[in-house]
């Protein structure tokens, strides 16, 4: 099947700045593909290119298996939700909605139908003689929407549109986002910096980097499995040890610390004996107990006094140091089990080489 | 500390009834007496609408009226048309550096008094000027044109006098417009000519209706340009008021033009608030 | 039509192009004036006959210069009093009602406010006309009343400051309101927190926050004052401001004179506006 959008050794430099550094990715029809990084990572950049309003310095854009490259942005069978929406707010919300539609050169009456369905789709009937600032930001964000939606773009573009609203209504409007994908069946390619909306909502989730793609693939993918330290640093939360190899088994490695201990973690294959490495363990894989006994079954064992309790909930954590004096970060399990936990007690920690990660390099 | 906020207060009130009082209401009501009243002979006064009834009839005054209303209009119009590229071009194209040196360039010739631009045009337009004698040197002429003292003349001035404050609202306006409010228009399929007319000029409607109120109270009360640039038969509304007051010293006729000037001025600036739906506070503050 | 969105290399030249003939007709005007005032010829206008400094500094008919001629250095003088006293007036009561609008809610305020607007839309000649009829009613009131001739209340200086003081004055009172606006109440709070009183409070950190928006009021009605035209006109006595000078010789037919005087203006102006801008950038 033809890609909805495809994008080969795209280039974008600002003088001597390379913004995107040859980019190579392919969206499929009806999925929902998401560009995540830090800011200032390109991605922004990537996605006016796709739009329009910026040109590649090198490389192509396809939708649909053509090239685009040559189409002015008013042509492009993309559209574009903006950061800040971009409503017009002169215009009531029906005359937002239709704008593209006039453009098209629709008749009257089914502009005024196709809105009105539109409206109801979005689940905001009724409201279309409304002025803009007369809704909420939840609201406004559905209109957007519905007003690029009426175009049956091949692919349509969102350019971290929950930014801007507060953080309930932006975990109400993830879910919705993702409702809204399937309700239209579009491509949906959506920037964000926030891992948390890119991996609710995506199918396939592009981690960008100083103007490259570290690794394109599932939200799982990237979080069991990263490839590269940037990605397992990014995504989630890890505790990090540096230090250099001392045995190869296989894809079983065993690290010495640069504090002296000696961590049995997973490896990519590409390392061996000498190297440097760094190992990352997420705070939610360590278990913990109240004696050594209990985590017989774990690769990596620690003892170490609690220094702090960092009570968050479902996401509570721990902080244990170590005896080599490290600070760990441990998830701290809501089962009763630790209820009575103070600081200053001694616990005792451990995980499974599985669950630790480790990179070549680091130094 | 509530009787001190009180004398605060009343403190403050004093300047602003003072100044409004004395100088712009009860001057302006006094106005009106005496263009309600007729002289009789030296020193004796009726109340009279006589001066109201000479100044509708007498077909002079009511062409030179009607023809300040219609020209004052065109320069505004011409004015509006000359700038708004400008301002755009200020306000969305041009970048940095460039913008602000731009937006100097625009307030710099009206840092200096208007007599002097007047004379500029004048030393330009006059039949021993500036572009009399390059067209002559070009061929285009073979003798000295005069194109002093003719409408066409007086509405270079017109317009040329008004321009900074049809500019300086509309690149205020223009520059609050989000860039990315334009792009949307392009994304969703919109040409040059649909964004500007369903985007650009609704967004800029408030900085197009202050600019052209003032515009249009500049030309409309203007009397050097018209005076200086403009023809014999170019008469200028506020030339006849100059006449009656200083020259014919017909203070009560005077008094009469002087309202019918404050008077369609007001109708005008209040109708192009009401067409637009904004109030002066909004457009003047 | 952002830089954004491609548009046609030809538009691009044919927009620029418009934009720069634009900035050609602002200058031309200006420019035709400084230009002809180094012309050694009793008009400013061709045939070029040579430079001269003689429209500056001669001493001598017919090539008086400006700094010789005492009718035009009077007049400067009289327009530097009117506009000094113009400007101090008007940012004085600018600044009070400034702060009689933000500071305090009462009964009529949306009404005042607007009414405080209104010179702005009052042809310049009506103001002048109006206050010129006010001030001779009083005048004849007087002198029927008393047989006293206040002569301050015929044309003439006072009357020329009061007439554009009454217009000026709303200009200085929206650029202040608009500084007070952006002004941090807490400010002044934790001021009396600290042990100020009201009055200390507001001299020593409401004025100074207010000061760069009153200089450039300052200025702005020192400009206007001096250049203005209109209503001084109607109110001019013997003692005639430096435009309403200007505008009686250039009816009479101009010399290079008045070329030299608008130069010497179009300097002054540019050099206080500059003042102005580094001022407030600091």
């Amino acid at each position: 099947m033809t890609p909805d959008l495809e994008c080969v050794d795209l280039v974008k430099r600002f003088g001597a700045t390379t913004a995107v550094d040859n980019v190579s990715f392919c969206v499929p029809p009806g999925s929902f593909f998401s560009i995540l990084g830090p800011s200032g990572c390109g991605k922004t950049t990537i996605m006016r290119m796709i739009a329009g309003f910026l040109e590649p310095t090198s490389g192509d854009i396809r939708i649909k298996g053509g090239t685009v490259l040559d189409t002015p942005p008013n042509k492009r069978p993309v559209n574009m939700v903006f950061q800040h929406l971009a409503l017009f707010p002169m215009m009531t919300i029906a005359d937002n909605i239709g704008y593209g539609l006039r453009r098209k050169g629709m008749a009257r009456d089914q502009i005024a139908r196709k809105v009105d369905e539109a409206l109801e789709r979005i689940g905001l009937p009724g409201i279309g003689a409304r002025k803009v600032d007369e809704l909420s930001g939840g609201q406004k964000q559905r209109v957007a929407i519905a007003r690029c939606m009426v175009l049956e773009p091949d692919v349509l573009l969102l350019d971290e549109p929950l930014g801007a609203l507060d953080l309930k209504l932006r975990e109400h409007m993830k879910i919705e986002l993702k409702a809204l994908q399937a309700e239209f069946d579009t491509t949906f390619v959506y920037i964000t910096h926030d891992q948390s909306e890119a991996l609710v909502m995506s199918d396939q989730i592009a981690v960008m980097n100083a103007g490259r793609f570290e690794q394109v693939g599932t939200g799982q993918d990237l979080y069991y499995r990263p490839q590269t330290p940037f990605v397992a640093g990014f995504i989630g939360e890890a505790n990090r040890w540096k230090g250099r190899i001392e045995r190869v088994e296989g894809a079983m490695l065993e690290m010495r610390t640069e504090t002296g201990l000696a961590m049995r973690a997973t490896g990519s294959g590409t390392l061996s004996k000498g190297d440097a490495a760094e190992i990352f363990v997420r705070p939610e894989s360590i278990h913990l107990a109240a004696s050594d006994a209990a985590l017989s079954d774990f690769d990596n064992r620690l003892q170490g006094k609690v220094t702090s309790i960092l009570f968050n909930g479902a996401a509570s954590r721990v902080l244990v140091e170590d005896d080599a004096g490290e600070t760990l970060e441990v998830t701290l399990p809501q089962t009763g089990e630790f209820a009575s936990m103070e600081r200053g007690a001694t616990v005792h920690i451990g995980w499974r080489a599985a669950q630790a990660i480790c990179f070549g390099g680091g130094d | 500390m509530r009787s001190h906020a009180r004398i605060g207060f009343v403190l403050l009130l004093t300047p602003l009834v003072l100044w409004l009082g004395l100088l712009i209401i009860i001057p302006h009501i006094d106005m009106l007496l005496i263009s309600l009243r007729e002289r009789i002979s030296f020193g004796v006064y009726e109340p009279s609408l006589a001066q109201y009834q000479k100044a509708l009839t007498e077909p002079l005054y009511l062409r030179t009226f009607w023809r300040t209303a219609v020209m004052s209009v065109l320069a505004t119009a011409i004015t509006l048309v000359i700038a708004f590229p400008v301002a755009y071009y200020i306000a969305k194209m041009a970048r940095g550096r460039l913008q602000q040196v731009l937006f100097m360039l625009c307030l710099i010739p009206f840092y200096v008094s208007e007599l002097v631009r007047t004379f500029g045009w004048m030393i330009l337009l006059r039949e021993t000027g500036l572009i009399s004698n390059l067209l002559q040197w070009a061929g285009l002429a073979d003798q000295p044109v005069e194109m002093l003292y003719n409408d066409a003349a007086m509405m270079v001035g017109l317009v040329y006098t008004s321009m900074l404050f049809m500019v300086v609202p509309l690149v205020t306006t223009l520059e609050s417009l989000d860039d990315s409010v334009v792009e949307a228009g392009y994304d969703l399929g919109g040409g040059g000519i649909s964004v500007l007319r369903e985007i650009i000029i609704p967004h800029a409607m408030p900085g197009i209706v202050s600019g052209c109120i003032v515009v249009f109270m500049l030309s409309l009360g203007n009397y050097l340009t018209p005076t200086m640039l403009g023809g014999k038969d170019s008469l200028w509304f506020t030339e006849m008021i100059y006449n009656q007051f200083i020259v014919r010293s017909n203070w009560e006729l005077g008094a009469t033009f002087g309202f019918m000037l404050l008077v369609l001025s007001s109708v005008i600036v209040w109708g192009m608030l009401r067409l637009t739906g904004r109030t002066l506070q909004e457009t003047m503050g | 039509m952002i830089p954004t969105i491609p548009q046609s290399q030809s538009f691009r030249l044919l927009y620029g192009g418009y934009v720069l003939l634009f900035f050609l007709y602002l200058a031309l005007p200006l420019t035709v004036v400084a230009v002809f005032a180094f012309n050694d010829s009793q008009f400013p206008s061709l045939p070029w006959e040579g430079f001269t400094w003689n429209w500056f500094f001669g001493d001598k008919s017919p090539q008086t210069g400006v700094f010789h001629e005492r009718g035009i250095l009077r007049a400067v003088g009289t327009s530097a009093f009117v506009a000094v006293c113009v400007s101090v007036l008007s940012v004085s009561v600018g600044t009070t009602n400034a702060f009689l609008f933000n500071r305090y809610e009462f009964r009529g305020k949306g009404a005042l406010y607007v009414l405080m607007l209104l010179p702005l839309v009052i042809p310049g000649i009506v103001l002048g006309i109006s206050i010129l009829v006010f001030s001779s009613t009083l005048a004849n009131g007087v002198w029927n009343a008393a047989k006293l001739d206040i002569q301050a209340l015929r044309p003439g200086l006072l009357l020329v400051i009061l007439g554009q003081f009454s217009f000026i004055t709303t200009i200085a009172t929206l650029v202040i309101t608009a500084r007070l606006q952006k002004f941090d109440r807490t400010l002044e709070e934790a001021a009396l927190n600290l042990g100020a009183s009201r009055l200390t409070a507001v001299r020593t950190i409401t004025i100074p926050f207010l000061m760069p928006a009153m200089i450039g009021a300052m200025v702005v009605a020192f400009l206007m004052s001096f250049e203005n035209f209109n209503t001084t006109l109607m109110l001019v006595g013997s003692d005639a401001p430096l435009t309403i000078a200007m505008f009686d010789r250039l009816k009479e037919g101009s010399t290079p004179l008045l070329n030299a005087v608008s130069l010497l203006l179009m300097l002054g102006s540019s050099l206080l506006a500059l003042v102005v801008i580094l001022f407030q950038r600091r």
